[in-house]
């Protein structure tokens, strides 16, 4: 259990809630841009719609840099001979992502694939910060005066939202690229009932595609959100148990442990579900019927 | 955990690292990879060939050790054959040689014998003559015999 220095010992309730507050930015009501650094300044930005939570952003933005360096590192010296071990490491992955996207999605599109390793690489790194006991980084951050820092960006539903969001418009544009306005009207209300289109039963055709514009819109919306909320809650999840061992003082070690081994799998599943299920979603949207 | 403008940025960080790996890390990586993909298939294609030409090329000198055997032995046979027939021909030479040798032999015996022959008649009639000297000289005068001695001189 970490003790700030010069502030005496936390309550574990303080503890675990100083460990959830993100470092955040935001413009203050005096027109100045403001971050929560220093005691009692936990809500500073909080409830702020315009807040920007810096530690996220520096982390996401970091990990997601390491990806794209080191990957066009391989990328830029790529040769068909006798590759480097790294080289043969980010080939597994590529194949892996690049099988991946063959066998679901039958289109042919420049986009996806790198798509699919561009969420799988930064989304098992953003979990991967997970692994990294959980005061290491903040004790070096308030040691430097930063008082609040959450290091998994993953564990912030803005960031998997903001992930999300992303391929929600992508779904949208595919619909639209493939089927054509029409094609994507059609689907939102001509679904799954077909209203009559001759007889009586005309009287009761606006009903009916009213009922499925709003069937299909949930569907079209709930998307993004199982997307980003299967992500954000696994993640979370994962980081709270982290800090309740945490809390345990010494007796952490094999539980901490225990809990670590499971999680690789937890961060890598993760990582490959949101992958997959991007890959399924865009596959839907191009797929014809 | 409120929504706030972290999902802009998030959003927007994405797309930029999505449109970098688009642009500029998967199409070299996969290149790469289809490049090496082309070339073990090709390889592999080679070693094929390479194992087909090795079996042809085996076959070819088996060929060819076996008309070089089919030709050695026909030398073989053909030396054979020559080697019987110079024995043939010095064996028919040689009894001829010999014949001719005998014939040569036979003919200078015969005329050597007839020599002796000649010389012996010319010793024997001497001796006889002397002989019948001696035996007419104790018996009677010589002169009474004479002609009688003289004939056989002359048959002599």
């Amino acid at each position: 259990m970490a003790a700030e220095a010069g502030h005496g010992p936390l309550t574990s309730g303080e503890y675990i809630a100083h460990h959830l507050q993100n470092l955040q930015a935001c413009k203050a009501e005096t027109g100045e841009w403001v971050m929560n650094i220093g005691h009692n300044a936990a809500d500073i930005c909080s409830g702020n719609p315009m807040a920007i939570n810096v530690d996220s952003m520096f982390w996401s933005v970091l990990l997601g840099l390491v990806f794209v360096v080191s990957f066009r590192g391989v990328a830029k010296k790529a040769s068909s001979g006798k590759p480097s071990k790294f080289q043969a490491l980010v080939e597994i992955i590529v194949e892996f992502v690049d099988g991946s996207v063959k066998d679901t999605f039958h289109g042919k599109s420049r986009l996806i694939a790198p798509l699919g390793l561009t969420i799988f690489v930064w989304v098992f790194l953003m979990n991967l910060m997970d692994l990294i006991p959980v005061d290491w980084i903040p004790m070096v951050a308030g040691a430097a005066g930063i008082t609040y820092m959450k290091v998994v960006p993953s564990t912030d539903v803005n960031v998997t939202f903001g992930m999300s969001i992303a391929v929600f418009f992508l779904i949208i544009f595919y619909t639209i690229k493939n089927k054509g306005v029409i094609g994507f009207i059609k689907e939102m209300t001509l679904h799954p009932i077909a209203p009559p289109t001759k007889g009586f039963g005309l009287i009761a055709a606006p009903l009916i595609i009213a009922f499925n514009f709003v069937l299909e819109s949930v569907a079209l919306i709930a998307k993004p959100i199982s997307l980003s909320l299967r992500l954000f809650g696994n993640m979370f999840a994962g980081e709270l148990i982290f800090i309740l061992i945490a809390l345990l003082g010494v007796y952490q070690l094999p539980l901490h442990f225990g809990w670590a081994v499971f999680h690789i799998l937890i961060i890598t599943l993760q990582a490959f579900i949101f992958m997959m299920l991007t890959i399924v979603y865009l596959s839907l949207a191009s797929e014809t019927h | 955990m409120d929504i706030n403008m972290t999902l802009i940025g998030q959003s927007i960080a994405m797309i930029v690292f999505v449109w970098f790996c688009m642009k500029l890390i998967w199409p070299p990586i996969l290149a790469a990879l289809e490049e090496r993909q082309k070339q073990i298939e090709e390889g592999l294609a080679a070693a094929d060939r390479g194992q087909e030409s090795l079996v042809k090329a085996a076959a070819e000198a088996d060929e060819i050790v076996n008309e070089a055997r089919q030709q050695a032995t026909g030398i073989l046979d053909q030396a054979h054959a020559r080697a019987n027939d110079i024995v043939a021909e010095g064996k028919a030479g040689g009894v001829k040689e010999g014949e001719r040798q005998l014939d040569a032999a036979k003919l200078e015996i015969e005329q050597e014998a007839n020599r002796a022959r000649e010389e012996l008649r010319g010793q024997v009639s001497a001796i006889a003559i002397a002989s019948a000297e001696k035996i007419l000289r104790r018996e009677i005068d010589s002169k009474a015999h004479d002609d009688i001695l003289g004939k056989l001189a002359q048959e002599l």
